[in-house]
């Protein structure tokens, strides 16, 4: 099944540099600070997981690694190379892929529509002479590639289906399968399993885990299905208020007081 | 001193009304959401009933203006409001537009329908007569039409500001302004707020109308327009906030304009350039300087995502065999034009669908930015403009044929295009909206009334500029030139649609988010759609001005960038066939009624039908006649397929994931990805032929 989404996984930068390393990233807004001096690195190949309390500032901390927020300190480096300024679209080429919270779909697509615009995104195709000279229908190969990542995450049978006749959970299955058509050397998925059902969830983490395995593409989950984060994640990091909590692996973390403080203080 | 008084007191005027009607913008805009666009139309209809009544209906003056502005206005207000915004989700900010849009376009071609054509002449003025001097400042005379909008507008913006303070709705109105969804949440008191707005700022529209009515010797809808837009410009500096600053700034504009009038060299080019256009210059230095006005459209309430999500399009997807059929008829329609044009259609007629058919292409361009890009753009008519222009021009000068100089027209509209896209490239609805309107008047005032560009005349095309017999009457060249222009066209825009910047396209009209995080470059994309769409217009205007025989500003002035959008969204903006039954319909609809009465208003009344069918934006986004063919299309469906056990026809379906999305965090986690995206297009796979 690795050959299927590509090798680019095993695009880690020279000896040592860490695939993603966040460095004292801040951003507030207002008088808020959602992320305050947030620091961790996340290897090539690796599982992490990201999990703290509503408002905690996990969905904004993804969107200074995307490029969607502009931090106002900090740096993002990709492959010991910083990141910071540039443009959404060319840090998704570089590799990054990412599912939403709030689902974001295209609505007037088929699943495989989604899929196929994704592999040519990150191409950069789209020359106007090409759909001009009318060279823009979809190859072989690429309906290939689509079939076969559709097949991975388990929706080949609703490839023709418009999004908008979709559920949220199916929604969601085709927000991940168009970020793994683009073949990315680190996927951030915002609450995968929100919307899905307990056998959903567990097959996605079971997709998330060979993915990682067996092509060597880092995770980093944001999850609020502690359940689902044990299973799929290497190491976790506890955010809470903008801050990092705590560190280790997930059994190390859960035991950690400060997380609890952190999930009860909120939460309870 | 006296000779700035005297340049800046005929100002004031125009700037008393440019704040009333500025301060009634940022009133609804705040407390409703919405930005209305019929203002100066509203304006102009208490201003035609109020001088209709006094001069030929010989009520007196006082009599006048309590039915035209104090009742008629506010009732006008509050029926716009209870049978079309209210309906209008919140984040639907293009159909918002879009209702406005065609209400600005739409009543004052009904008000001739209604009362007949005759012009309006000499409005009387409220409170002061306008004959009599009384007083001098700095000796400046003071007459009438000074006194009664200066003490109009004070009184005016001192009740508003009592109105707001200390009134329990005033501070509910400013509740709005915090979060419209927390007053709003409050139902009744939310109903009562709105259309407190509504009818106070509609009263405002009224009065800054008659105010207004005086200053010019004829009542013409152009002035009130023109009110509109200074006051747009006034509003936009105000970030759409603050009344306060509306009203300041909308005063000065008025008295800058007359104070450079008076002060510039009358003949330089300066003052010819700079003088028609300030309005729109200091409009579009608020939408590039003001940084309230590039955010408009984020939503920045903390209850933003209470709102429900725009709604979804219809999604009907066609069975295969049904697309296969219905692409053997559009070939027969073609094949049988085609023939009948070249043998029995009269050249009256001919000369109808030629007009039609130049349109459509022009119509191409509006599917290009708006359907498929997305854009709402309010300027379509000023880069045929362009493109007709320079062909002209080229033609006049250098001799160059006409089919050549349309080349190097349309690559002149598609750098305009460009430059356009490029200033608002952080805009995208309402601020784009009115960035392209402040460019379309720019052009129409500035540009194209340049000695070297029309120099404000008609310039008649002539037969050896192109040859082919393209002019002579009896022929039918003109009808295959643009049939072949248009069929080039159409191909083109098909092949881009279904190839990858197509779907590259689609991506962003459904999530620029999304688009973006897979690696597409959304700023190239929309300058690459901006362009496309300036050379289809550029190459339509040539098109357009070869059908005409004859070139000039009338043509392709600002109004009918507004009318074009109109009758596109009606007949369908989605689809590529959505043009062709635009330009056709336009023309023919226009024809026929020449057969009616002058009485009906022959050309308003073709505006009114389409704008009364723009009006149904919001409920067809897909466009109302687009909407009933494919209510007959699945009818058909049905029946053709009644026996078979698996029905290939899918009804419209409701769109999932957007809602669900928020349903799990309604309050946090969801305003970062909260970025709303206009679904202007509606959605059609099923008819990319
Ligand atoms: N665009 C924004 N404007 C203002 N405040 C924001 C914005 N985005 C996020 N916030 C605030 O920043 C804080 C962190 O939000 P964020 O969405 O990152 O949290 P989260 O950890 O993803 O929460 P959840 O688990 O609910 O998704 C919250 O207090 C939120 O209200
Ligand atoms: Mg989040």
């Amino acid at each position: 099944m690795s050959g299927v989404v590509g090798a680019s996984g095993m695009g880690g930068g020279g000896a040592g540099s860490p695939l993603l390393s966040v460095q004292n990233v801040s951003k507030s807004f207002g008088g808020i600070a959602a992320v305050s001096q947030i620091s961790f690195s996340v290897s090539a190949g690796e599982s992490v997981g990201l999990v703290g309390p509503n408002g905690a500032g996990k969905t904004t901390l993804f969107n200074c690694i995307c490029g969607q927020l502009r931090p106002e300190h900090g740096s993002v480096l990709l492959n010991g190379e910083t990141i910071t300024g540039l443009p959404v679209h060319r840090r998704s080429r570089l590799g990054i892929g990412r599912t939403y919270q709030r689902v974001e779909v295209f609505a007037d697509m088929t699943v495989a529509e989604h899929l196929l615009v994704a592999e040519r995104a990150r191409r950069g195709d789209g020359r106007l002479w090409r759909d001009l000279c009318n060279l823009s229908a979809p190859r072989a190969e690429e309906l290939a590639k689509v079939g076969a990542v559709l097949e991975l995450v388990g929706i080949s049978d609703q490839a023709d289906i418009p999004v908008s006749s979709l559920g949220l959970g199916s929604c969601r299955l085709v927000e991940l399968a168009r970020a793994l058509a683009a073949e990315p050397v680190l996927l951030l998925a915002d609450e995968p399993s929100s919307g899905l059902d307990v056998t959903e969830t567990r097959e996605l983490a079971t997709v998330l885990r060979t993915l990682q395995r067996e092509r060597g593409m880092a995770v980093l989950l944001v999850e609020h299905d502690l359940a689902m984060v044990g299973a799929v994640v290497d190491r976790t990091i506890v955010m809470d208020l903008g801050s990092l909590v705590a560190e280790g692996t997930f059994e190390e973390v859960m035991a950690d007081p400060a997380v609890r403080d952190a999930y009860l203080g909120v939460s309870a | 001193m006296s000779q700035f008084l005297g340049f800046a007191i005929p100002g004031i005027p125009y700037g008393c009304t440019y704040a009333i009607v500025a301060v009634g913008l940022v009133l609804t805009y705040q407390a409703t959401g919405v930005f209305n666009f019929a203002f100066g139309a509203q304006a102009y209809t208490s201003a035609f009933v109020f001088t209709k009544l006094v001069q030929n209906d010989g009520m007196p003056v006082w009599l006048a203006f309590v039915l035209s502005v104090v009742v008629l206005a506010p009732i006008l207000g509050l029926a716009l409001d209870r049978f079309l915004f209210r309906k209008i989700p919140n984040t639907n900010t293009t159909a918002k537009l879009v209702t406005g849009i065609s209400l600005f376009v739409g009543i004052p071609s009904l008000l001739p329908v209604l009362f007949g054509s005759q012009s309006q002449f000499n409005a009387p003025s409220i409170l002061f007569n306008p004959n009599i001097v009384y007083f001098r400042l700095a000796g400046t005379p003071v007459n009438g039409i000074y006194l009664s909008s200066a003490v109009v507008t004070a009184a005016v913006l001192v009740a508003v500001v009592v109105l707001m303070r200390t009134t329990n709705l005033g501070l509910q109105m400013r509740g709005a302004v915090e979060s419209r969804r927390l007053v709003q949440l409050d139902g009744v008191i939310a109903g009562k707020v709105v259309a407190t707005a509504w009818a106070v700022s509609s009263l405002l529209a009224g009065l800054a109308g008659v105010l207004l009515a005086p200053i010019y010797g004829q009542l013409q809808a152009q002035d009130y327009a023109a009110l509109l837009v200074a006051a747009f410009a006034a509003a936009a500096w105000a970030s759409l906030r603050s009344m306060p600053i509306a009203a300041v700034v909308g005063i000065l504009m008025g008295v800058a304009s007359t104070l450079l009038q008076g002060y510039l060299p009358p003949d330089s080019t300066l003052s010819a350039a700079v003088l028609p256009s300030l309005p729109f210059i200091v409009l579009f230095g608020a939408l590039l300087l003001v940084p309230g006005m590039r955010r408009l459209d984020d939503t920045k309430d903390p209850l933003a995502s209470v709102d429900p999500p725009a709604p979804p399009t219809t999604a009907t997807l066609r069975a295969p065999q049904l697309s296969k059929i219905i692409r053997r008829l559009w070939y027969l329609l073609l094949g049988a034009f085609i023939v009948s044009m070249l043998t029995w259609i009269p050249p009256t007629w001919e000369n109808v669908f030629n007009e039609g058919l130049a349109l459509s292409t022009i119509f191409l361009s509006i599917i290009l930015i708006t359907g498929m890009g997305g854009q709402l753009s309010l300027a379509q008519a000023t880069l045929a403009g362009v493109g007709a222009f320079t062909a002209a021009q080229l033609a006049n000068h250098l001799g160059l044929n006409l089919l050549v100089g349309a080349l190097v027209g349309a690559a002149l509209a598609a750098a305009v295009a460009v430059l356009l896209a490029v200033v608002s490239l952080r805009l995208k609805g309402l601020g784009l909206a009115l960035m392209t309107i402040a460019a379309a008047l720019f052009f129409d005032n500035s540009i194209f009334s340049l000695p070297s560009v029309s120099n404000g005349q008609t310039q008649t095309l002539r037969q050896r500029w192109i040859g082919l017999g393209v002019f002579n009457p009896n022929g039918h060249a003109l009808f295959v030139l643009e049939i072949l222009v248009l069929i080039i066209a159409v191909v083109g825009v098909l092949l881009v649609r279904k190839g990858t910047i197509g779907r590259f396209l689609t991506a962003m009209r459904g999530s620029e988010v999304a688009a973006a995080g897979l690696g597409i470059n959304l700023t190239w994309q929309r300058v690459l759609i901006f362009a496309l769409s300036g050379v289809v217009a550029g190459i339509g205007g040539t098109v357009l001005v070869i059908q005409q025989q004859a070139v000039n500003t009338a043509l392709f002035n600002y109004e009918f960038s507004l009318v074009f959008v109109v009758i596109v969204v009606t007949t369908g903006v989605s689809t590529i066939e959505g043009a062709i039954q635009a330009g056709i319909s336009f023309v023919v609809i226009q024809q026929l009624l020449t057969f009616l009465p002058a009485r009906f208003g022959g050309n308003s009344l073709t505006i009114v039908l389409f704008a009364a069918g723009a009006l149904t934006y919001a409920a067809h986004p897909e466009g109302i006649l687009e909407y009933n063919k494919r209510r007959w299309t699945m009818r058909f469906e049905r029946l053709l397929f009644a026996g078979s056990s698996d029905p290939p026809s899918r009804e419209p379906a409701q769109m999932a994931g957007a809602g669900g999305g928020t349903t799990h965090h309604p309050v946090t986690g969801t305003t970062v990805d909260t970025v709303m995206v206009e679904p202007l297009a509606g959605h059609d796979p099923g008819s990319t032929r």
